[in-house]
């Protein structure tokens, strides 16, 4: 686990180690089994990452090996965060420690639970994505520099050298990690006006609610 | 299968376009648009985190009146007593009844006679109604969307959103439509068909895509079967599906506790009709299946998209697209099934029956006809979960749970129950499920290596019956139409 503190305010950049997890539709029972989500908080839920999976590689899974402990960003491959929609995924990775994600592909629900935490999921092209997959485990110390601005990718290693990889964010999402608007709660709150107008012209809130 | 690109072009006219341009409050600075939630529906599991944020940042509920809450995941169906004998499945209950007192929220609790899985219970209640939008913390959300609602699953973030200003930040999704024409054959049942769907279009095909279903065969389904179908879009990438409503929608919600009477009905059932996609409707694309075609359709692997039809064998890695080997790879391993083993006769230890997907009436009912007069095979252990007390006293009112009894099923109280496994009902080690439900993730079922094939309720009846997977078409021809189950 990482000691990085979690996410608040603008997400400009971020520096850290990372964690390869190759495989293609890695999906949230995968992230979080089902039975960590018997819970009302949830703090605790790090222990509970990959239960399944490193139990099943007994201590052979990248959450589990020593030279990652520490690690902020994880690089994945396609469709990671598949499956139900549960939050307790993106929380127990960010209770591990992850502070951003970089990928092939993500889930869209998934996708949208990390932005409501200030973890970015970074797309990039497979072939970038098994570059940085392999430059990792080479060289599992070295430190990677996100930019959100540039969107970019940099891994610092004294092994493999300097290298710099391209990544995407849609505009939307960049903007709102960037400047800190990633917490939209106030946002939709402070739109009261505009609320009650479009519910005053819904039909069925005015004409036959029965609630 | 024909697909048919729209290139590039934005859908317009839709029932989606028409009630997303209604429930829009303003545009975010982030690039999204802030759209009003006229249904929020919470349960035990996804809640609690969304109330504690909630009274972190001081914040009450928007609008208490238009949230409504059940429990369902987490509840036992052995014995309901409370406590409950699981600690922390009695926590997560009286968090939930704790903050629904605390803000005013209507908790359909357990005995109240309306308790269910919630995908059940807002239908039947007649709190989804088309031309809204409905959220819950919860992927199958997509359910709702057989009333030409738009609904869809959020996290708990939202669900904290949602609870604090009734709206939430969301991106509008392209429209597929999926056209399907013809009559399902006999055996065939609106899960086969989305299994179909799901196995054709893959697991990513829906993705950023609402679904509409549409065509012969959709109009001919029944509600029930509607939900079926769009419970599992999501399975199929797509966060929303849903039907345009219709007379069987209407008939549907006529006199449900929620339903609008009077005046007010005739107003509700003009502006409803207004909704639906016209002639003039303009999809992002369409794609087509023949009803005709489809076959009582089994899962093999670890996704919803790995499926085929009973009389089919498990693909071979060079029948596969390249892209889909490895995830098949990892399949054979996990199932420990071999490509080309044939699926049918392959044996099943558990049979569950129940689930938002196929825990309704009309799926007891196409379950009951194979169970009747049967004897669940020696060595399988096999039991029906009700979605809802209501459809467990109307099951019970037609004598269906004796019918299951005298076959040798349990007859359980409602709830999730092995759909998930939060609850005391799981497989064990390696067993193997046929299931009505909706996933067969590695470990969806509660144990680590146990695994699930998922099928329709009368082929988990008729697995249940015979010990294995067993084509439902073989069985006698009066009991297994969906048409005749209508
Ligand atoms: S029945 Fe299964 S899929 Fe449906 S709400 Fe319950 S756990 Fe989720």
């Amino acid at each position: 686990m990482s000691s990085h503190p979690f996410p608040a305010g603008p997400v400009p950049s971020h520096r850290g180690r990372a964690i390869p997890l190759v495989g293609a539709d890695i999906d949230t029972d995968r992230i979080i089994p089902a039975r960590f989500l018997k819970c009302v908080t949830f703090e605790g839920l790090a222990d509970g990452a990959f239960a399944d999976d490193r139990t099943e590689r007994a201590g052979a899974h990248p959450f589990d090996r020593d030279e990652h402990r520490g690690a902020s960003v994880l690089v994945v491959n396609s469709n990671f965060g598949c499956g139900s929609s549960r939050e307790h995924a993106p929380q127990a990775l960010m209770r591990w420690g992850i502070r951003a994600v970089i990928g092939e592909s993500f889930a869209e629900i998934f996708f949208g639970n990390c932005l409501a935490l200030g973890i970015p999921c970074l797309t990039a092209d497979p072939l970038h994505v098994a570059e940085l997959q392999q430059a990792i485990a080479a060289d599992p110390g070295a430190e990677l520099y996100l930019d959100l601005e540039a969107l970019q990718v940099e891994l610092e290693s004294e092994f493999v050298g300097a290298n710099r990889w391209p990544v995407h964010l849609d505009p939307g999402p960049q903007r709102m990690l960037v400047s800190g608007q990633w917490d939209g709660t106030s946002q939709l709150v402070a739109h009261d006006g505009e609320l009650k107008a479009t519910a005053a012209r819904l039909p069925y809130l005015n004409g036959f609610s029965r609630l | 299968m024909q697909a048919n690109s729209g290139g590039g072009q934005v859908s317009s006219g839709t029932l989606y376009d028409k009630v997303w341009d209604l429930h829009k409050v303003a545009e975010l600075p982030g690039g999204g648009t802030q759209l009003f939630i006229g249904l929020h529906l919470i349960h035990e599991v996804t809640s609690p985190q969304a109330f504690a944020a909630l009274r972190d940042l001081g914040l009450s509920v928007r609008h208490p009146e238009r949230t409504v809450a059940t429990v369902d995941h987490i509840v036992p169906t052995t014995s309901q007593a409370r406590p409950f004998a699981d600690p922390l499945a009695e926590e997560m209950l009286a968090t939930l009844e704790a903050n629904c007192t605390a803000h005013g929220i209507v908790l359909h609790g357990i005995g109240s006679g309306r308790q269910g899985i919630v995908h059940v219970i807002a239908p039947e209640l007649g709190l989804t109604q088309p031309g809204m939008t409905v959220a819950c913390g919860d992927s199958h959300t997509s359910t709702h969307g057989a009333f030409g609602a738009i609904a869809f699953g959020i996290g708990t973030s939202q669900v904290r959103d949602v609870l604090a200003s009734q709206s939430l930040a969301m991106n509008k999704l392209r429209v597929r439509r999926i056209l399907v024409e013809g009559d399902l054959p006999r055996g065939v049942f609106a899960k086969d068909l989305i299994l179909h769907i799901i196995r054709t279009l893959g697991v990513k095909g829906g993705v950023g895509h609402a679904y509409e279903f549409a065509g012969s065969t959709i109009e001919a389904l029944s509600m029930e079967e509607r939900m079926t179908l769009c419970n599992m879009a999501i399975e199929g990438g797509a966060r929303v599906g849903y039907c345009n409503p219709d007379a069987i929608t209407f008939a549907y919600l006529q006199g449900r506790p929620f339903a609008p009477t009077g005046d007010a009905w005739e107003r509700a059932m003009a502006w409803w009709s207004s909704l639906a996609s016209g002639p003039e409707a303009v999809f992002d694309d369409e794609v087509r299946f023949d009803a005709a075609t489809i076959a009582p359709t089994v899962t093999w692997g670890i996704t919803p998209g790995q499926g085929i039809g009973v009389d089919e064998a498990v693909p071979t890695p060079e029948q596969l697209d390249p892209e889909e080997r490895p995830i098949a790879e990892e399949a054979y391993r996990y199932m420990d099934l071999l490509p080309g083993a044939p699926i049918a006769g392959l044996p099943v230890d558990v049979c569950f029956i129940g689930s938002c997907t196929n825990g309704r009436l009309s799926d007891l009912r196409a379950a009951a006809a194979i169970a009747r007069g049967r004897q669940v095979a020696p060595g399988v252990r096999a039991f029906v979960v009700p979605g809802s007390e209501q459809v467990a006293v109307a099951a019970e009112a037609e004598g269906l749970d004796a019918v299951f009894r005298e076959a040798g099923f349990e007859w359980r109280e409602p709830g999730c129950s092995m759909c998930l496994a939060m609850n005391p009902d799981r497989l064990e080690g390696r067993q193997i499920s046929a299931s009505s439900s909706n996933r067969n993730f590695k470990g969806r079922q509660g144990s680590a290596s146990g695994r699930t094939l998922l099928m329709s309720p009368a082929m988990v009846a008729a697995a249940a019956v015979s010990g294995a997977v067993t084509d439902v078409r073989t069985l006698s021809p009066a009991e297994v139409s969906a048409t005749a189950l209508r």
